[in-house]
């Protein structure tokens, strides 16, 4: 098995015994990435100067007994929204462009702390709003397993980059499933932790209330290192809590028998196609075969929770995003007599059409006279959803549910219908309104693309989650697939 | 129909800087001038991704400016984003406080007009929020729409403010500047604010509307803006009400506005009306949790309350005896009060005594002067040595007045003033003796007068020895030798 294709904490066993050094490390995932990135289409800045000698400090620390972490050399993909000191970071936006931080996202700090390296910044939709990378300003991000379909978004580059082995591991930001689903249509896995486990100092704001990062990789164990190196306490973040972040590398593998799952029947319904629905029921049936009592529950809010997010997410991007103004940084427009022209060019110029959808819709449903029918509404549903999974948490320890209602679909068949867009976030937007975590792991197959299901649990609960998951895919054994990166099924089409 | 036959309904709205060391919700320094930019950072420029933390000492001197004002401190208040487009606003949107302010329900007392019947008026108090300030814009020329250009200072943008809106108790022009003034001494005192007009630390918008006497319905109401000082306060709402008044005696409507005071011209102007205002699309701040404020910590708060003005005057009546007027008078200005006390405890003699000098000397000087009493060179301890020389008779008490206002000039020890000067009181019988012998020799008409009655005379006599020592004689001891010289 080539190096790049090792799962991460196989590559950590292996710079820790000194059979690979972490420059070689680098220089087979940058030359991976300049094999295949011209196909897939992952990063929008790669940091090659920055990764190799970072690299070679890593070994030197290494040899020196000095390594930060066992984890130290190893290369990760971080989406663009998260700020790094020294490099553009874009949120894939024209108004963006030629932004240079000053400072590192809490995260990227925390991956720099453990000695791990930023190889690259991958592409997302504009300012993470979207579905499937398509509405990037910057370029097409392709699904490795299909060139022809999108990855799933927002965080597609970060997931395109893990299915197509450019990084072991990636960094995304989940606001309404884009870790989830990026990571369901391209074949991995994907957390997104419970709201305030992660630090969003740093990551370049959508909507505030619902935004946290987590990890996509290969395999749940990945997944569960990556989580350690990120969450945690930051006073710089408000939201931020202090509690105490378990080893939960160390306990996966934990018996799961007793554990009780709960299918939200909302989350089979109409909508859902039936290979996605029947995969899932056949995970839940490996599931119970392990032990685990696999029970039918309702969660009956769940039919508003979509248009409760669009709703939420857009009026707080509306307010996130008004700070793009051409005063200070990125995009300014020529030929403004004055400061509200000057405004009102920039914002037209600089963002893009679902950009500008979204900053519409969220400016309407806070406008007075609007608010209590739309925004105030939208909250209220919001709170009975966390009381409908109150409710059924304190008998189930997670639920199971798809991760999208599809597998990837084809590039340009939804980009001119929001609608069909927006449903694609159906299964997973409730996580992020009720700050509960959810994670994607692969469970199937259809037509050659992966099918993802997910994995939901109550606040602080991403331990039981991850054990949850591990122990389903050590079952399924599905962690050795990678995608083949080709065009359609079994051709590569790299060369 | 005279003004006098309206009512006049006057409700404030004032901003003020709190002292922090910090902003409101990030680390920079809230230092007044500065090179442009230099007290900034990623939080208050708003740059992508940073996100605001919460002053712990900005939410206390709200709460404690809201206990001063006798406000009920709410349990649990919540920030809300005020939004909308300015060049100084990094964000385009302000944190600011809508449904739930940390502060609510307070009174203030003042002086009621005396051409209203006088009395005491209670100013309520609806709220205290916190909120934070914007940058500032500086025109290339001489205002915004002259400038070819403008440039943008983000010093001041995130400095912590408290915005106090009274409820529309105010009744004339001269009690909102008595509000103003009471509300600023308050503010003072708690240490919350500098309250310096001039500096911007403290701002004022009113809102005026008339009625006819009698009528229970509020009139239209008008806000005045560009006010910056007290003074301006009470001319804009002077003239603005008989604005006010001519427009309703001629049967015109008041049309709901926002005008600008014009210091230049004595008058308000036309700036826009209030339909055209903006929507500001306040919603709770995601970034910010709710702020929640235990009774505990409410009551430890309280507990830094210092002594109010009206406990101090009643302290300075009842326990030294000064009079209401002078300790009113003292009272009414922190720094002033401040002084007063610091002499005090450095003083053994009567604070009485001290009252009289600061009353006197020191009131007469800094007025002369102009200039604050902060910066009065005379320390405390220099004051009491000064009134000891007194007390022990080292120097007269006019003599003192002279030593004081060298003291005051320079900052001199009293006691280096009074040896390099010889200013040293004689008290000695023998010295003396000469002097009142050439006294009497030459008021020999005043010595014949005494000797047949005429008691006053001695005192004529005293002031005649007074003179020929320049003032250093001891004038009780020369009051006693020259009654034993006449033999009285």
């Amino acid at each position: 098995m080539d190096v790049i294709d090792r799962p991460l904490y196989e590559l950590a066993r292996l710079l820790e015994s000194g059979e690979v050094s972490a420059e070689e490390l680098a220089v087979e995932f940058l030359s991976r990435i300049d094999k295949v990135d011209g196909i897939v289409g992952a990063f929008v800045t790669v940091d090659r100067e920055g990764t190799l000698s970072g690299a070679r400090m890593a070994d030197k620390a290494r040899r020196a007994g000095e390594a930060p972490s066992h984890l130290a050399g190893i290369p990760i993909a971080v989406k663009d929204n998260m700020c790094t000191r020294g490099i553009e970071t874009t949120c894939s936006s024209k108004m963006l462009r030629g932004f240079v931080p000053p400072y590192d996202a809490h995260v990227v700090e925390r991956v720099k702390a453990a000695g791990m390296l930023v190889i690259g910044k991958t592409n997302l939709d504009e300012f993470a709003m979207g579905s499937s990378t398509e509405n990037s300003a910057l370029r097409v991000t392709r699904n490795p397993w299909n060139l022809q379909r999108v990855p799933g978004g927002s965080s597609g580059g970060s997931a395109a980059a893990v299915a197509a082995s450019e990084a072991p591991a990636a960094l995304g930001s989940d606001t309404g499933g884009s870790v989830r689903v990026p990571a369901s249509y391209c074949g991995i896995v994907g957390m997104k932790p419970t709201y305030g486990l992660v630090s969003r100092y740093g990551v370049v704001a959508y909507a505030s209330s619902l935004d946290q990062v987590g990890p996509l990789a290969a395999n749940v164990r990945d997944c569960a290192i990556m989580l350690r190196v990120i969450a945690g306490h930051d006073p710089r973040d408000s939201m931020s809590i202090d509690a105490e972040i378990p080893d939960y590398e160390a306990q996966l593998g934990r018996d799961i028998a007793g554990k009780v799952i709960g299918l939200p029947k909302e989350y089979f319904a109409e909508g859902i196609e039936p290979g996605v629905r029947d995969a899932v029921l056949e995970a839940a049936k490996q599931l119970s075969k392990l032990g685990v009592e696999v029970e039918e529950v309702s969660l009956p809010t769940v039919e508003y929770a979509l248009a409760a997010y669009y709703i939420i997410a857009s009026s707080e991007a509306s307010s996130n995003l008004a700070r793009f103004d051409g005063v200070r940084y990125g995009h300014r427009a020529e030929g403004a007599v004055d400061s509200v022209s000057m405004f009102m060019k920039t914002r037209a110029e600089g963002f893009g059409p679902e950009v500008k959808r979204r900053i519409m819709m969220g400016t309407y449903s806070l406008s007075a006279g609007y608010y209590d029918a739309y925004y105030k509404k939208a909250s209220q549903v919001r709170s009975t959803l966390k009381s409908d999974f109150d409710r059924v948490f304190e008998r189930c320890d997670a639920l199971l549910t798809p991760t999208a209602p599809t597998t990837a679909f084809p590039i340009g068949e939804r980009i001119d219908d929001p609608m069909s867009m927006y449903m694609s976030d159906v299964c997973t937007v409730t996580a992020n309104l009720a700050g509960i975590p959810g994670i994607s792991l692969p469970c199937g197959w259809q037509d050659g693309l992966p099918i993802g299901m997910q994995l939901l649990g109550k606040r602080f609960s991403e331990a039981t989650l991850l054990q949850l998951a591990y122990a389903y895919e050590q079952a399924a054994g599905y962690p050795s697939r990678k995608a083949p990166v080709t065009k359609d099924r079994g051709c590569c089409s790299c060369h | 129909m005279p003004l006098t036959d309206y009512e006049i309904v006057i409700g404030l709205e004032v901003h003020a800087e709190l002292k922090t060391e910090s902003k409101a919700f990030c680390g920079c320094s809230t230092k007044f001038g500065g090179r442009p930019n230099s007290h900034v950072c990623p939080v208050c420029l708003g740059l992508p991704g940073v996100l605001p933390v919460l002053n712990r000492k900005a939410l206390e001197y709200a709460i404690l400016a809201g206990l001063a004002l006798n406000c009920r401190i709410a349990e649990r208040s919540r920030f809300d984003r005020k939004q909308y487009f300015y060049p100084d606003l990094p964000k385009a949107y302000q944190i600011s406080q809508l449904d739930f302010p940390i502060c609510s329900n307070g009174s203030i007392d003042i002086p009621a007009d005396e051409e209203l019947g006088g009395g005491t008026r209670r100013v309520g108090i609806t709220r205290v929020h916190l909120e934070e300030e914007a940058g500032k814009l500086v025109h290339s020329g001489s205002g915004i729409l002259d400038s070819e250009y403008s440039l943008a200072d983000y010093n001041r943008g995130g400095i912590p403010l408290i915005e106090i809106v009274s409820e529309p108790d105010i009744r004339s022009p001269l009690e909102a500047r008595r509000y103003l003034e009471q509300l600023k001494l308050l503010l003072q005192y708690t240490g919350v604010s500098d309250c310096k007009m001039e500096e911007g630390s403290l701002r004022c918008d009113a809102n005026i509307s008339l009625r006819r006497k009698g009528e229970s319905k509020l009139g239209v109401r008008c806000e005045i803006k560009n006010m910056n000082s007290f003074k301006a306060v009470e001319a804009a709402l002077q003239q603005e009400a008989e604005r006010q008044a001519e427009l309703l005696d001629s049967g015109e409507p008041v049309i709901s506005q926002t005008r600008a005071w014009d210091e230049a011209t004595g008058t308000t102007v036309f700036m826009r009306t209030k339909e055209t205002s903006s929507d500001y699309r306040y919603f709770p701040d995601p970034d910010l949790a709710p702020i929640v404020v235990t009774a505990d910590m409410v009551e430890e708060i309280r507990r830094r309350l210092p002594e109010m003005p009206d406990e101090k005057r009643r302290r300075y009546v009842n326990e030294f005896q000064i009079p209401e007027y002078d300790a009113s008078l003292i009272c009414g200005s922190k720094p002033l009060a401040d002084y007063f006390d610091s002499v005090v405890a450095v003083y053994e003699g009567s604070p009485k005594t001290v009252a009289n000098w600061v009353m006197g000397e020191l009131l007469r000087l800094v007025n002369q002067e102009k200039i604050e009493v902060e910066s009065v060179r005379i320390t405390p301890r220099q004051f009491a040595a000064l009134l000891r020389l007194v007390d022990e008779g080292v120097i007269s008490g006019s003599i003192a007045k002279t030593v004081f206002e060298e003291m005051f000039a320079t900052g001199e020890d009293p006691d280096k003033i009074v040896a390099r000067k010889g200013l040293k009181q004689i008290s000695d019988a023998d010295e003396l003796a000469s002097v009142i012998d050439r006294v009497l020799a030459a008021n020999s008409q005043a010595v014949e007068s005494i000797k047949s009655g005429n008691q006053k005379a001695v005192g004529f006599l005293v002031g005649q020895v007074m003179k020929e020592t320049h003032g250093k004689a001891n004038p009780q001891i020369v009051n006693k030798l020259l009654k034993e010289r006449l033999g009285l």
